[in-house]
């Protein structure tokens, strides 16, 4: 409680504090001002920052450049629209189903690819992404390279989820335990552990830890998280479609993580709100200059991530001072 | 004679037609310091790495504490009690001092499987790195980050993470490197009051440092043992004053 | 039988085309460690610079010898402005900078051709079959592809083996500080290589523009493809890249002509033809992952 009030007294501290409770308030807002279209991004900032969150826990305190993170986007969502399709709708059912389905894939493709390293573990998890990709591709039944339209979760007599604003808030409600989960991560004993091997792999064998298995451990519990995201995503728009995967996705994660701060609690959500921000607000700004510029807003955000990676390698968070530990 | 605790027995390991590590039988005894040195490239490095799991030997067997080790992995060895230090300094750089203990005293402590509870508020982990920084006489710097120690606070960091599971035997990979004759000397000091409570394999350029230190000193050159005895007698050896020593000797 | 001959030679097309691709990934990684991603966007501006060419030029082959030093300038321009400042940095940066790239080109060629994708004739002296046996014949255009693709995979393999930049681009692989010490402009070497890469890529594109359609994010797939190859072959590899090239291409195309059939037998024949090629492309993933099980550093890559 005490590391609360101190975690409050500092500009990060006010920063989040406002940030939350601005994201809690939004649907009044968006309500209140009859602003639809705001509450659907903000259910997506919200559902990529889960995303962004689950990716960080092993690029950011793991130091695991996973090219392939979308790719759960995918096993959540395929998993609730394939059951929604043959007609189990249970929330109840699905999302245990999609999450286990998730963790699986994650340790199917941590075991084979964290015995790689550098250029090869990028490259091995942007393949295997590519496969489930490919997959849903073919995947005929299920609409393959168009998609399909499914009915959302049913949770009979708790959520409806077809009603925008419990949705959000389920969502936030989500982000906010998946961020929990994470504080209590990174300075555990498993945490700790990750972050070792991140600074110096061979150091922590020659402590005595098998590092291959607490980082596939790590992999798993991302992907795990992930899957949860897919989950909400395809509850979201009531779809699913390979694109839901697709590698700009995957590099879409990693910027995100990286604009926000690797390896620090908030910056996944803050550079998942930057990013959609920045996506927002380029298009109008373009089309200030001249009329259907707008659309060509990635023409500036190219160049944007190629100066970031080069001159902003703390991210957002680092903005607001050094962070704890 | 007691049991050895370490032994290897013709341990051969090539890189294409480099015979690195050609059929070398050495032994270390409880209680003792057995000293490896050798020239430049003679291969003291590689065959440190095939006693701690980094590499595999082609052929030849190695013995800890009564068991093969030969194909264990490097952490199986360091949970039986083989700890190291490396010859570069191999330290948490982004973590405190305090920390790198911390980390090495949870290693064995059981699995690290345990995601919720606040590893650095646990005092059965901070006790014991306190423990063990005061020990190596770096209790000031716990909450240094590692990577602002200097090198010989790196150093003897390093020896704190080592000693922190409580090692039948370490391996110390030329500790006094880089240091200046006051921190070497007081290494020495040390490592020599270590000595009565474990066994070292000690590798290490600095003669002096050896003959104050060794109970038994392996000459390596090109890869093969020349010679094996003690200090006196490596000094007296004339394949070891001609191979080696040569000049420095005489 | 002629079938099968078809497929494969139409295998052996689609490899050479993409060693060129994975040709230049592998040099600028093994050489400056560089995780180019935007290497695919030099093969998509090469077929759109081409494809501007042959029709100010109204001819193909002279709009293709147009398009080469273009794609090579670009490539410089890309070396000098982004890229050369990002080889001393780590992998997860040059991903995220070369990541930015990709979106500025794709979004470039939006603005300077528009949205539709172009399509580029196929010439008309080449607009015929040749007979690679008697009685079998095959298209000219593709043959000259497997012509074009074979006399560079040699004259690169030359290069690398014989001359002085081959030597240097050698020893940079393996040591590149030496070359520094060498006393050789190690900018400009760099500038070169990575030129080199963009030609090659480049000509990849244009080639592949009569087959495929010349069309915005063309590179990125193949791309994809690309580096599944050199991690195959082992990444900084010339020999392991065509190697790997000539067993993608084969799986490719192997895959896509017989798949269907064999689906047919317990699948309908739409679901069949619709399931084929991503099953083909994700035997491609398969075999990677088990080279990678087997080998972690490709077939022909450096033990770590």
């Amino acid at each position: 409680m005490t590391d609360l009030v101190a975690a409050l007294r500092t500009t990060r501290g006010i920063v989040t504090l406002v940030l939350l409770v601005l994201l809690a308030v939004l649907p009044l807002l968006t309500q209140a001002f009859d602003q639809r279209y705001l509450l659907s991004i903000g259910t997506r900032v919200l559902i990529w920052a889960i995303a962004a969150v689950s990716l960080n826990l092993i690029l950011g305190y793991g130091g695991m450049v996973s090219f392939g993170h979308a790719v759960f986007f995918g096993t959540g969502g395929y998993a609730v629209g394939i059951l929604a399709h043959h007609g189990i709708a249970s929330g109840w059912i699905q999302w245990p189903v999609a999450i286990a389905a998730s963790a699986l894939w994650a340790l199917v493709v941590g075991a084979l690819s964290l015995r790689t390293r550098g250029l090869y573990f990028i490259m091995i998890t942007l393949a295997f992404a590519q496969l489930l990709y490919y997959v849903g591709v073919g995947l005929e039944a299920y609409g393959a390279d168009d998609g399909l339209n499914i009915g959302r979760s049913r949770f009979a007599g708790l959520i409806d989820l077809r009603d925008k604003a419990s949705f959000y808030w389920l969502c936030l409600a989500l982000l906010c335990a998946t961020l929990w989960f994470c504080s209590r991560f990174a300075n555990s004993r498993f945490g700790l552990v990750i972050r070792g091997a991140k600074s110096n792999e061979l150091r922590m064998a020659a402590l005595g830890f098998p590092v291959f298995r607490y980082r596939l451990a790590a992999f798993t519990i991302s992907g795990a998280f992930g899957g949860l995201s897919g989950i909400l995503m395809a509850n979201e728009g009531a779809y699913i479609s390979p694109a839901m995967m697709s590698w700009v996705k995957s590099g879409d994660l990693i910027v995100i993580v990286v604009l926000g701060g690797m390896g620090t609690l908030f910056g996944p959500l803050y550079g998942t709100i930057a990013f959609f921000l920045l996506e927002e607000s380029l298009k109008p700004l373009l089309d200030l200059l001249r009329k259907g510029w707008g659309e060509y807003w990635q023409i500036v955000f190219g160049p944007m991530l190629v100066l970031i990676a080069l001159y902003a390698r703390g991210g957002i968070d680092s903005l607001m001072g050094r962070s704890r530990g | 004679m007691a049991e050895p605790l370490l032994s290897t027995d013709r341990l051969i390991k090539r890189f294409g037609g480099l015979v690195a590590t050609d059929t070398v039988s050495i032994d270390v005894r409880p209680g003792e310091i057995h000293a490896l040195i050798g020239p430049n490239g003679a291969g003291k490095t590689t065959l440190v790495s095939q006693l701690t799991g980094y590499l595999r030997p082609d052929s030849g067997t190695i013995r800890f504490a009564g068991r093969d080790i030969t194909r264990l992995p490097m952490h199986a060895r360091v949970r039986l009690g083989l700890a190291r230090s490396f010859q570069i300094t191999s330290v948490l750089r982004e973590f405190t001092a305090l920390d790198n203990v911390a980390l090495a005293v949870q290693a064995h402590a059981g699995h690290s499987f345990r995601f919720l509870a606040d590893a650095r508020r646990d005092e059965s982990l901070l006790g014991p790195a306190r423990q063990g920084l005061a020990d190596v006489g770096l209790a000031a710097r716990a909450d240094t980050p590692a990577a602002i120690l200097s090198h010989g606070e790196q150093r003897q960091l390093e020896i704190a993470m080592a000693l922190a599971g409580d090692p039948r035997l370490l391996l110390l990979d030329e500790p006094m490197a880089g240091m200046g004759a006051e921190e070497s000397q007081r290494m020495i000091g040390f490592l020599r009051d270590l000595k009565s409570k474990r066994a070292m394999l000690l590798i290490e350029h600095d003669m002096d440092a050896v003959f104050q230190l060794a109970d038994r000193i392996t000459v390596l050159v090109y890869g093969r043992a020349i010679a094996s005895g003690t200090p006196a007698e490596i000094r007296a050896d004339p394949d070891v004053r001609q191979a080696y020593l040569g000049e420095e000797a005489a | 039988m002629d079938y099968l001959l078809l497929q494969v030679l139409n295998g052996v097309q689609l490899g050479l085309l993409m060693f060129l691709l994975a040709a230049g990934l592998t040099l600028t990684f093994g050489i400056m460690d560089l995780v180019n991603l935007a290497h695919g966007s030099l093969y998509m501006m090469g077929a759109y610079i081409a494809w501007t060419f042959v029709g100010w030029t109204d001819s193909f082959v002279l709009g293709a010898l147009l398009a080469l030093p273009a794609t090579f300038l670009l490539g410089v321009v890309v070396e000098m402005v982004v890229a050369r400042r990002l080889y001393a940095r780590d992998h997860l940066d040059q991903v995220l900078a070369t990541f930015g790239l990709i979106l500025f080109f794709n979004e470039l060629v939006r603005v300077i051709w528009g949205p539709a994708g172009k399509s580029l004739a196929v010439p008309a002296f080449l607009n015929r079959t040749v007979e690679i046996l008697p009685g079998v014949p095959y298209p000219a255009y593709r043959f000259a592809i497997i012509v074009v693709g074979a006399v560079v995979a040699v004259l690169l393999a030359w290069l690398v083996a014989r001359t002085r930049l081959g030597m240097l681009i050698r020893a940079g692989a393996s040591n590149r500080r030496m070359i520094g010490a060498l006393g050789v402009d190690i900018e400009l070497l760099f500038t070169l290589v990575f030129g080199l890469g963009a030609v090659f890529a480049g000509l990849a594109g244009l080639m592949a523009a009569p087959i495929t359609s010349v069309k915005i994010g063309m590179g990125d797939d193949i791309l994809i493809l690309a580096f599944v190859i050199i991690v195959i072959g082992g990444i900084g590899s010339i020999k392991g890249a065509f190697v790997a090239a000539m067993l993608v291409g084969q799986i490719d195309i192997v895959g896509r002509a017989f798949l269907p059939d064999f689906l047919k037998t317990f699948l309908s024949s739409a679901a069949a033809s619709s399931a084929a090629p991503a099953i083909s492309q994700v035997l491609v993933y398969v075999v990677m992952a088990g080279v990678l099980v087997w080998r972690p550093t490709g077939l022909f890559g450096q033990r770590a």
